[in-house]
Parts: C-alpha cells; structure tokens; sequence
C-alpha cells in the first residue's frame, strides 16, 4: 500500500460527522477486564492454520527466481529448459529490461513440489549486463552517482512551518543542534509472506497472509483485469506482518497467473532471503533538530531536516512528532528521500513516527541537560492540549500528563542524580524517557453484523483480521458484554471478503473501527430483545436488563427469561448491522504514551542493557486488558530490539544484502528482555466512539527505541 | 546479542547433513534435476521417472506408527508438515536460526528443519498436535493460553515444545533457566516476558499435580 495512503488511513477518516455517539456506560463486566484468546486452544495446539498450513491435492508450488544484481540489464532469458523439466507445469517471465535491485522478480515456476520448483529455477538461463548500483544513501547523495530512478537519487517530500522560525530563534536564549541517525529495519515477520491461489471457473480463492484482506482483493482484481466480485481472498490465522503484508503482493498475482494457467491451486511461500529482501523494510533517517528556548524551558524554536532512505521507494516522512507533541509557535521542517538501489520500503509499525520520536526525544533530553533542567520537567513545561504543538484543534482526549505522573512513579524517576554524570564505576546506570503520539481514532464506515440463532448461538462477523492482537477476543467480549453472555458464547468470523467491509489491520484502526461497529450491531440486537422479552416479562423494554445469559426486570430480576428460551421465539435467526459511526469535527483524536527505561552501560565497552522499562500508554478505554497488555510487551521488545540490535547490512561492492537471515539479522531473544511493566492511563474518549476507545497497535513501538539509548547519549540521566 | 547456541551439541548443521550425503548441495540438486521428484502432495505424476534413492522409514508420531518414502535431502519438518500435514511445526527460516520447528524427538527438543528425515527411522516423534490428551491441553499448553504468552501464535508450538523439554528435564528452572531454556526461539511479536510467566506457571502446576 502506498505510504502516502497508509497515513491517510491510520490517520482515520475524516472527523466530520454531527452526530455525537452515546455516552459510553462506565461500568462494563467484561470490557476492559482481562480475558483470555478465545482462540488460545487452537493456537497452543497447533491447529489455527496459517497461510503456510493450506494444502489442497492437486496444488502446485510456484518459485521465483530472483535478480542477484542490484542493478542490471536483463540481455536474454531462456525458460525452456525449465519448462521442460519433469515435474514443471508452468513457468512465467516476470521482468525485461532492466532490474534495479537484489531480489526483484525475474521468473517463475509451478511444480509439483516446493523442491522440484527450485531445482527448476537453476534450469531458467539469464544473462545479465550489470550496470552500476548505488545501495547506501551517503553514496546516493554524492555528486556523479549513479541514477537509481529516471530522477534525481534526491528528493524533497515534505515541507512544514508555522509562526517564524527566525525570529523562534532570535527569541531564544539557549540553542542546541543535534544529528540522530536510525539504520533500516527489516520487518521479518515468523510467517513469511505466502500465497495460495486457487481458480474455480472464473473465480479466483486466494488464501492469504495478509493484514488487509479487501486491498489484496482489490489488488488482484485490478492486476487480473477481473471485477472485484470475483474475487474472494481469505485469511485465517497469520504470522507477524508489522506492516509488510498490507498490500497484494507481486508473488500473490504470480501464484494467481500460474494457477490460471495450469488450472491447479499454486501455492507460493517466500523464503527467510526473500522475505529479507523483497517486501519492504523500514526507511532509515538522518535527522537534525536544531532547537531554541527560553532559560526557563519554554520551547521557542523547533527545526526539522531529514534525509530519509527507503531505497526504491520513498522513505519515511518523521516530522510528525516534532510538529505536533511540544507546544512550540516556531517550527520548520524539511525533508529529503534518497533513493537507492535496494528493495523499496513498505510502512513498519509507526513508519516515521519511530524515527522521528527517537531524534526528537533524543534532543529534548539533551536540550534539557543544556538548559540544566530535569528532562521530565522540561517536557511538561511544553505540554499542549491542542495539536499542531498548541496552534491547532483540541484533542478529544490526552492523556499524557497521566502516563509522564504512573511512569515516572513506576520507574523511581526521583532517584535520578540532580548532576549529570555522576555515576561511578566502569558500569553506569542511567533513566531514561520518551513521550509518544499517534493516531488510532479509527475509520467510520467499518461494518460488522452480529447474527442470533433461533437455537441460542450466536455470530460476531466482520471482514477483519487478527494478527495476533487479539481481534477475535475484543468482538466477543464487546458482543458479549451487550448481550449479557460469555466471549466463549460467540463465534467468531472474520478474515474473509464475503463478510462486511472493515479496515486495514495496520496503523492501531482495528479495534476502534471493529469494536465500535461490533457495539453498534449488539445494541440493536440487544434493543430487539428487549421489545421481544417486554411480552414474556410484562415490564417496559427499558427496564429489562441483559446479563448472565437472561433477560429480566431490573427492579424484580427475578422475573426474567433465559436468553436461550427468548430467541426460540424468533421466526428464523436474525441479523443485526452494525456500524462504526462518524466522529465529531472540531477534535483532534490521538493516542499518548509515554516509556521510562533503566539502562547500565558499560563504559568499556560500550555494551547497554536495559533492565527495566515502564511503558504507560493513553488509548482511551482498554477492551481487553491481558492483550492490551501483551501488545504493549511486544511494542517495547521490538524498540528495544531496534536500539540495540537491527541493521539490514547492504555489501556496497556487490550491492548485496549481507544478512537476509535470522542469524546476522539480529533481533532481540529471550536473553535480552528486561523487565517490562505495561500500565495504562484508563481514560474514556467521551466522543471518539461508542466505546470511547483508541487503537494500540503503533503506540507502545514509537517511544521503545528512543527511551532505551536516550540514558548513554547524555550524562544528564545518570542514577 | 549474544545467542546460547542451544541444541547445536545435540543436531546436525544443514552444511554437515549435505556433507553427509556424500556430494554437497550441488550433488544433491543435481540428482534431483536429473531423476525427478515424488509428488510431495501424494498425487501420482506418470510420467516421472523413479525418484532419487528414496528410502522407506518407520517411525512413531505423536503415539502413531508411521511409514513414509523420503528423499535424502528432505528434512523431518517437511515429512512432518508436507507428508503428514501435521502443520504445527513451522518452517520460519529453514536453516536452524528461530525454533518454530521444534519437535521432541526420543524427548529431546530439536530443531525439526535442520534433522534428516532419514535419520527418523525408529524414533519417537512428539509434535504440538500430540501433546494434549484428548481435549485435556498439557499443563504448558494451558498457560500459554491463561497469561497470554502469544499474539501471531506463529512460533508458538516451538516454543510449547522447547517449554515442555526443558520442564521434562528441570521441573524447577529459575528464571535464569528458563530464559536460557527458551534462547533457541525466536518470538517476533515479542512476547519473552510473558512466555517467562507462562513457564513458570506450568512449572508449579506440574509439581503439584
């Protein structure tokens, strides 16, 4: 997906409705409590099935070969003696002309086995003139290099100000300009990318793991030439995305052309190598902050230049934060894409914001220790509750004021030493802190049904996805909770085009866009019940209370009918739509957090470990707090990963990736983690929806790197 | 990052399986490209010639006894996931870096995607899918799913089987333990901590059952 559209719609639709959702209860019995995965049973036995996990008997499996190069002219290919190896049914030519980095798709294969498509791919004779590549955005920028796109390798893709930067300047007394630089990250979820691809007359069943369902149909349906309608693609359970498996994929219309033209199902796993280098990464940046303020603390000038490499693609706009987080008149921001010639970017958890959050929270705890201020403090003195850092709309809710007081309790913030770089020995421990925004209001319009059995079962469907945060638990407890049931009294569908329109599972939309409409379809559910049971009961629909699996008169709960005697009554199961209403104009709807971490470095040899990390986010109301809890833990080890760890290592002679494996790609293992508490600011956005919730899914990623170094870059934070 | 290089003492490295068979890598795809393949989804293909030196082995899976023709070169987790569509296995990076393969083999947990499936015969294979006895999930399996010790669930039957190897072999692990225990997984998502917690807990139900 475009990075471009991906921020539109993390940023939510458009908050212009008039309609002001209902005041949501504030007592729930199961909303907000934490309930175990509905689905944990299939998980822990191995039975939820993957994309990897799908088999049908006469399916093919298709292989691609790849450029080695990262930049050639393709002279001849020749695919017939592929073609002509026993157990090849199909082969494909997926390039001419010129590739521009390793791993861009060359040809394809369908064989009767994963091991024979790959014997094959050896048979497939490619001769290549290699043309010069440039693959590090240092090199890119410099004069004479060669051109990566048909422009120039340098381009400005955003620009910002507000009030006057000069006189910003002019009007400080302390001044302080600081370079933060962040490697590209792989996304390098468990599951690799895969595709299986399967015709039925002309209709095309594509199994998929994917993050969004409805733009991999509406991707195929547009690269097959076929209606939207005859395409259905189906995800079950799915391995890790991180923001890589927001799109169709080029490998899933190759499995689709294959499929057409042998008539069998073909199925396409991406390799650990492929998945290294083919579906995306997150852009690296060059980040300086100059910024100005009074003695006192007052922010009075902010600006922004950033030089950001997404290799094919455009990088990362990172700006975000410093624009909005800190009340400052004076801003002014600049930033550059490099291109290169490697593999383009796609967005990763928090595209921009995880880069933007840890130069600009790097350089507040560094102004700080310039102004001789405590860091915590300096932040709270630029606290906004308007966005466009003060100038702007007034946040729906903000809840950072509440993240800085629970962290900075948690943490011990207090036992920091008043004098920067007093700590002793050859191991020094430091605290360290960041502040965090995103959107996460959620996209109206996002559809769900609830649908009740005459024999008392009942269907919580939506066109979906879990990616393991935990989607199929928050239906049935929102489902449940209006219902007066148990989440195990729901069954869940999602994940599947027929079902009702839902959003992308990316940019923390899933649970304020699901769970609302899942609300919205139990309500009315609930409503029809009510007028069914004021018969049974002899008491107004108003005075009937839905819970414990009954019906019955508050005033006289003893007068009640079980749910299950009450839907036998209907004439055949009833459906409920259900949908996520508009959000009021005029509020700007964010998520806050805030991370403090504790951190030894060893001043020998530079070695950090992070040993405690107090991760507090504001995300309006929790719909399940053991998820929500489970979620935050990941946001910090991915953060802490990333600081400490990641680096997509690119060999600049060959042009070639040096580590596309889980062995050189380090990413953090259980012998890194410190210990992580995940609190919650627990708010309730009075207008955002009618469950007063936010998304989750971006936020605890944006601060974890940045707070982790912040301690060993500046003395000041020294214990 | 340092990595404990766990299991390695007790398996293979692919570089020493492909020495073992006698011509490499090379030799072995060559064979391939010049005799033909078995079907893999056990559909007969006519006009393939006979496979390359396969071999018929006999092993038990999760309390079954199994026969099945292999390759050479095929691993264990393909018989498992591709021949025997027992799918909880996972193959993440195939060359024995992450842990969603693991499997109890003779009780030992290893690394399925790196064990030749010919060196199965006569073994005792345990996968995630037999772990539970009947619908009763394995007091591992019942944690993980009380604290929350997943989110994608993808590397989740390794870890569940490294968990349950290492408790096989100390009911009682500190916590240093069980982190070293669990080194040879990697968890995307992130969710060490919990995993932690999870473990912890079966320890102790474990005892006191």
């Amino acid at each position: 997906m475009k990075k471009i559209a991906y921020i539109k719609t993390a940023k939510g639709g458009r908050p212009q409705g008039k309609e002001t959702p209902a005041p949501a209860p504030t007592e729930f019995k199961l909303i907000g409590k934490p309930t175990p995965r509905v689905d944990g049973k299939l998980v822990v036995t191995g039975r939820a099935k993957y994309t990897h996990d799908v088999f049908f008997k006469d399916m093919l499996y298709a292989k691609i070969l790849r450029s080695p190069y990262a930049s050639a002219e393709i002279v001849s290919l020749d695919l017939s003696t592929a073609q002509g190896f026993p157990g090849v049914k199909a082969v494909l030519r997926l390039k001419e002309g010129r590739v521009k980095y390793e791993g861009e798709q060359v040809a394809a294969v369908a064989a009767i086995s994963e091991k024979v498509a790959e014997d094959a791919l050896k048979l497939i004779k490619v001769e290549y003139r290699t043309l010069p590549h440039v693959v590090t955005p240092d090199k890119a920028m410099a004069e004479g290099a060669p051109r990566v796109q048909d422009s120039a390798n340098v381009e400005k893709i955003n620009e910002y100000s507000r009030g006057n930067i000069d006189r910003g300047f002019a009007e400080a007394e302390v001044t302080f300009e600081r370079t933060y630089k962040t490697a590209i990250e792989i996304h390098q979820p468990v599951e690799t990318h895969a595709s299986v691809a399967k015709w039925d007359e002309d209709e095309l069943t594509v199994w998929d793991s994917t993050q969004a369902i409805f733009n991999v149909r509406d991707g195929l349906a547009e690269a097959l030439g076929i209606p939207e309608t005859k395409v259905r693609v189906i995800k079950m359970y799915m391995g890790g995305g991180f923001g890589s498996k927001l799109d169709v994929n080029e490998h899933t219309i190759v499995a689709a052309n294959l499929a057409k033209k042998t008539g069998r199902p073909v199925k396409i796993t991406l390799s650990r190598k492929e998945n290294s280098l083919c579906v995306g990464n997150r852009p690296s940046s060059l980040i300086t902050i100059k910024g100005g303020a009074k003695k006192d603390g007052k922010l009075t000038a902010l600006s922004l230049k950033n030089y950001t490499c997404g290799g094919l693609d455009r990088g990362d706009e990172c700006s975000e934060p410093l624009i909005d987080v800190y009340e400052c008149p004076n801003v002014k921001v600049e930033e550059f894409t490099v291109f290169t010639n490697t593999g383009a970017n796609r967005a990763t958890r928090a595209p921009g914001h995880v880069q933007g959050t840890f130069a600009l929270e790097g350089f507040m705890e560094e102004l700080a220790a310039e102004l001789n201020l405590d860091p915590l403090e300096f932040r709270r003195k630029n606290y906004t509750t308007s966005n466009q850092g003060g100038t702007g709309i007034v946040y729906s809710s903000k809840g950072l004021d509440k993240c800085y007081d629970i962290g900075a309790q948690e943490i011990g913030w207090t036992r920091r030493n008043k004098k920067p770089g007093d700590g002793q020995g050859k191991k020094r421990r430091g605290l360290g802190m960041a502040s965090q925004i995103w959107w996460g209001g959620g996209v109206p319009g996002t559809l769900a049904d609830i649908k009740i059995h005459r024999d008392g079962s009942v269907e919580a469907i939506s066109g979906t996805q879990d990616l393991g945060c935990g989607t199929r638990t928050f239906m049935a407890i929102v489902a449940a909770e209006t219902l007066g049931l148990e989440p195990q009294d729901i069954t869940i569908k999602i994940g599947d085009t027929v079902y009702p329109w839902a959003p992308i599972s990316g940019g923390s939309l899933t649970a304020p866009s699901v769970g609302p409409a899942v609300r919205d379809a139990a309500l009315k559910a609930a409503d029809h019940l009510r007028d069914m049971a004021t018969k049974k009961l002899s008491v107004p629909a108003a005075d009937i209370v839905l819970a414990d699996k009954k019906l019955f008169d508050k005033n006289k709960p003893e007068n009640s009918i079980t749910f299950k005697d009450l839907v036998k009554e209907l004439r055949r199961e009833a459906l409920f739509h259900g949908e996520r209403g508009p959000m009021p104009a005029g509020f700007a709807y964010n998520t806050f957090g805030a991370h403090f971490a504790e951190v030894e470095v060893d001043t020998e040899t530079g070695r950090i470990s992070v040993l405690k990390h107090v991760a507090v986010h504001e995300i309006g109301r929790v719909l399940n707090r053991l998820t929500a809890e489970s979620q935050v833990i990941g946001g910090v080890t991915q953060g802490i990963s990333t600081a400490l760890f990641e680096e997509r290592v690119i060999d600049e002679n060959t042009g070639k990736m040096v580590n596309p494996n889980l062995q050189t790609y380090k990413i953090a293992t259980s012998m890194d983690m410190p210990e992580i508490i995940p609190m919650f600011a627990d708010l309730v956005d009075p207008r955002i929806n009618n469950l007063g919730n936010k998304g989750l899914g971006e936020p605890p990623r944006i601060p974890s790197s940045a707070a982790v170094p912040t301690p060993s870059i500046t003395p000041s934070a020294s214990i | 990052m340092e990595k404990t290089p766990k299991k390695k003492s007790r398996t293979v490295t692919r570089r020493a399986f492909l020495r073992g068979l006698g011509g490499g890598a090379a030799g072995a795809a060559l064979a391939g490209r010049l005799r033909g393949h078995d079907a893999g989804a056990g559909q007969a293909e006519a006009p393939l010639p006979p496979a390359y030196a396969r071999k018929t082995i006999n092993f038990t899976v999760n309390g079954k006894d199994v026969s099945v023709e292999v390759e050479p070169r095929e691993t264990l987790l393909e018989v498992l996931r591709e021949r025997l569509k027992l799918t909880g296995a996972k193959k993440t990076c195939d060359r024995g870096e992450c842990g969603g393969c693991t499997v109890l083999i003779d009780g030992q947990a290893m690394y399925s995607c790196l064990f030749p499936a010919v060196r199965a015969s006569g073994r005792k294979i345990i996968t995630v899918e037999g772990l539970a006895d009947g619908e009763t999930l394995h007091p591992v399996q019942k944690a993980f799913i009380e604290k929350d010790a997943y989110q994608c669930g993808y590397c989740m039957p390794g870890f569940i089987m490294s968990s349950v190897a290492l408790l096989n072999q100390n009911p009682n692990p500190s916590a240093g333990q069980i982190r070293a225990g669990l080194s040879g997984n990697l968890c995307r998502c992130g969710n060490y901590v919990k995993i932690y917690e999870a473990v912890a807990a079966a320890s102790q139900k474990i005892r006191k059952a």
